[in-house]
């Protein structure tokens, strides 16, 4: 889309919520009256995917209108979260927009931030683990730091691509420890479960993804997690230490997704949206699903999901930028 | 035993049942469509699996996806326009059958060795399966590298052109695998400042514009050629037992690697077919009849890709690993049902995973029948006009590369490589290598680079570990074999002019 036609569409948008607004009550009220489609940045078949399938399920039933699911993907999820940011304010584009929106303005692919949303609510976030192999010499956290410290370089780590928000906890993680990035050097992977299995044929040393997605191999005695990287700890995995109980480092990040509307959406219809997703975030349904694929939920309203937001937009930042991955401007 | 009894009675469920018979017909229909991959049939399902009791979702998935990987043959074989990558490797041989005047043999092949490779795969996976899944997890990138490497080297092999035309192809399709930011350093290569390349060029767009697309336009340039002989088809199955007597070696070598490419993380049905054709031709002792209608590459490259189906859901069902794309999405529909994998899974739940393996081998039963009427359909297009085919496959690839993203740009690329692949094929030059390119390249590079990465730089662990010198030595071999044969036979004739 021209830069000409985008703001036309924003002033397009602007002029509609600005006109919803005067007559607020009547729309909220009434609305949805026709099928609301739920954009999902990703491909079919993944996380995310399934976590707005089964929101866009549940919301259906709420609304009593159809909620379509549509996967726009491509551009390293870059064109799925331009498709909801550029939708029309009306409340019938929604999207469900994950952790990426706040790394990749930093790396210059894309001009869209957290601010360009009407931010709904946040849904799930899943915190990192630190894994090692079964057979790693490494049986605690502090022991690892410790290896890390005498000989940095030499332990590499996995758990995604270049850059990615696993390569990222890593970073913040080590700077947190007064380390810089190259203490550890990142080997870049297709996602957590290759580097599993890498850790497992002894080709790395450290894999930090999330604690779920290293569950098949922790079960089946390849893998240890010494820590993860979060406030409390993971009910499901009671005896992973967090950073700050295992090195005393108070450190904390996570991947996370939640529904966004295009920017500048009518309160009302952004409240009546946030009433519904709380319901849904606080259904059976909701937890069980999150529960059996090991996803962490998590609740912040609109206003609570923008200063979450920010806050990792910033961290992000400094780590991107200590990582030598973000854009010189 | 009386958990073998538990797992038939939950087969034997009518809900189980039913999910069977109707994503067996869904599975058929989508490999059948240019452009809907195996991959896609079973992403479309999941949504529909979040209803279903935990077997019946299972079935649905494995069913689902070992017919599409067969009927992906019929169009391959019927227009030569392959439904899913996995045929891309032995289109042009099953379709010079068919113009042979043998459609029915070709069809019967790829369905009836099919057939028995899924259910020898299923047999590996079943008996073999705590030791196949320890030998895959001492691969490392090192390991993978060598093996992608492998498969690059079957582009000269596969073409039936000249080997260096060939290369020539396989070179641009690495340059497009190069395309975009999902590579190691994750920086943005040539993409122009387009997003819609910064995810790079998708295999699937690519392959059926150069196929299907590609076979449009040259439809259109040339004059149509005499319809073939207007007459009913003889038997599907007829002959498939003799010529199963007739190659056991070739169906013996393509159900193994088959198995063994699906037990390897990542690596899936379409390198197995690309291998296995390979192999055939390379060990034939008629390599000349090769893409001329010879049974033998497709009887091995068919039996593989199905059976390296089956064996990819080793790695998954014991470490949460996929095999390939459609196990990796098999895998979160397991974790939703709670079948969580790992190795509690063969002791816990015994019970559901003999039901796993009852339902593989029933799936690759019913495909007998099933597929059957499925090819008496699909001959229909046999008869039909050329100028009523040609524009239903060009809005079907159209739609059905849209789908895969619901993104205009994948519509665009399918055109896009529709000219290059007309091109391409007019001056001789096989599209199937570029394809390979596209599907290897980006595989080669990763594993290249984190290899390195490991190895602060050193090239030394490609040849120190114990399976990665194997593999080095194969391929090495390999490369160096047609210039050792080539010194050899030039030594005797040299003496000959000394004297």
């Amino acid at each position: 889309m021209t830069e000409l036609s985008r703001r036309h569409l924003m002033a397009g948008a602007a002029g509609l919520g600005l006109a919803s607004q005067l007559a607020s009550p009547a729309i909220a009220q009434t609305f949805p009256v026709r099928p609301i489609t739920l954009v999902v940045p990703w491909g079919a078949g993944g996380g995310t995917d399934a976590t707005a399938r089964i929101v866009g399920s549940i919301m259906e039933r709420e609304f009593g209108q159809p909620v379509n699911v549509v996967n726009r993907t491509g551009g390293s999820g870059v064109v799925g979260h331009s498709a909801i940011a550029t939708g029309a304010a009306d409340g019938y584009t929604i999207g469900m927009i994950t952790v990426e929106i706040t790394m990749m303005h930093w790396q210059g692919l894309t001009q869209l931030k957290h601010d360009s949303y009407t931010p709904l609510a946040l849904m799930n976030e899943d915190p990192p683990g630190v894994q090692v192999s079964a057979s790693s010499p490494y049986t605690d956290l502090k022991s690892l730091a410790d290896a890390i410290r005498a000989n940095p370089g030499r332990l590499k780590a996995s758990g995604t691509g270049q850059g990615g928000i696993w390569h990222l906890a890593l970073v913040g993680w080590l700077g947190a420890m007064g380390l810089p990035p190259s203490a550890v050097p990142w080997v870049p992977s297709n996602g957590a479960a290759p580097a599993m299995q890498d850790l497992a044929a002894g080709g790395i040393d450290i894999v930090t993804c999330s604690v779920p997605e290293a569950k098949a191999m922790l079960d089946a005695g390849r893998a240890r997690s010494l820590a993860i990287m979060a406030s409390a700890r993971n009910p499901q995995f009671p005896n992973v230490p967090t950073l700050k109980e295992a090195i005393g480092v108070d450190y904390s990040v996570g991947a996370w997704r939640g529904i966004a509307a295009p920017k500048n959406l009518p309160a009302p219809i952004a409240e009546r949206f946030t009433t519904v997703l709380k319901k849904i975030n606080e259904s059976k349904e909701f937890t069980d699903f999150m529960a059996a694929r090991g996803f962490g939920v998590k609740w912040a309203d609109g206003a609570g999901f923008a200063k979450f937001m920010a806050e990792g937009d910033a961290a992000m930042g400094v780590a991107m930028k200590a990582a030598g991955l973000a854009r010189q401007a | 035993m009386s958990t073998f009894i538990e797992a038939w009675q939950m087969v034997l469920a009518p809900d189980v049942l039913i999910a069977i018979l109707l994503s067996a017909i869904y599975g058929l229909v989508v490999g059948s469509l240019p452009g809907l991959s195996a991959t896609m049939a079973t992403a479309l399902l999941v949504p529909v699996t979040f209803y279903l009791s935990p077997i019946a979702a299972i079935a649905t998935i494995i069913t689902a996806s070992a017919m599409a990987i067969f009927s992906g043959d019929i169009p391959g074989c019927l227009l030569r326009i392959p439904g899913t990558p996995a045929s891309a490797a032995y289109t042009d041989e099953a379709y010079a059958m068919t113009r042979k005047g043998q459609p029915e043999l070709a069809l019967g092949i790829c369905l009836w060795f099919s057939a028995l490779g899924g259910v020898f795969g299923t047999l590996s996976l079943i008996i073999m399966a705590p030791l196949l899944a320890e030998f895959a997890l001492s691969f490392s990138t090192f390991e993978y590298f060598w093996l992608a490497f492998l498969g690059l080297m079957c582009a000269t092999v596969v073409a039936r052109s000249s080997p260096v035309k060939a290369i020539a192809a396989m070179l641009l399709g690495l340059l497009i695998a190069c395309v975009g930011i999902e590579n190691p350093a994750g920086t943005p290569r040539f993409t122009f400042g387009s997003t819609d390349l910064l995810g790079g060029i998708e295999v699937i767009p690519a392959l059926v514009g150069c196929f299907a697309v590609a076979e449009v336009m040259r439809a259109m340039s040339v004059p149509e050629p005499p319809q073939l002989e207007r007459r009913k088809f003889g038997s599907i199955l007829a002959g498939q037992w003799k010529l199963t007597k007739e190659y056991p070696k070739q169906q013996a070598r393509g159900n193994i690697v088959g198995i063994i490419i699906g037990v390897l993380p990542g690596a899936g049905a379409d390198m197995a077919a690309w291998v296995s054709y390979a192999m055939a031709k390379r060990f034939s002792k008629t390599p000349e009849k090769f893409g001329t209608g010879h049974p033998e590459g497709l009887i091995e490259a068919g039996a593989s890709n199905n059976a390296s189906l089956a064996s990819g859901w080793v790695p998954s069902l014991l470490f949460g690993i996929p095999g390939d794309t459609i196990t990796a999405i098999a895998i979160g529909v397991l974790y939703m049902k709670g079948l969580n994998p790992g190795p509690t899974l063969f002791t816990e739940k015994a019970s559901s995973m003999y039901a796993l393996y009852i339902i593989f081998m029933l799936g690759n039963i019913i495909m007998i029948p099933l597929g059957i009427i499925m090819i008496r359909l699909a001959t229909f297009i046999l008869r039909a006009k050329r100028y009523m085919i040609m524009p239903v496959i060009v809005l079907l690839c159209a739609v059905g590369s849209f789908a895969t993203g619901n993104n205009l740009f994948l519509v665009i690329t399918v055109a896009a490589f529709g000219v290059v692949g007309y091109l391409m094929e007019k001056n001789g030059f096989p599209v199937a290598a570029l394809v390979l390119g596209i599907v290897m390249g980006s595989m080669v590079e990763q594993h290249f680079i984190t290899s390195l990465i490991k190895s602060d730089g050193s090239l030394l662990p490609f040849f120190a570990r114990p399976v990665s010198a194997v593999l080095a030595a194969i391929t090495i071999g390999l490369m160096v074999w047609p210039l050792a044969v080539w010194l050899y036979k030039k030594r005797p004739q040299g003496r000959a002019a000394a004297i």
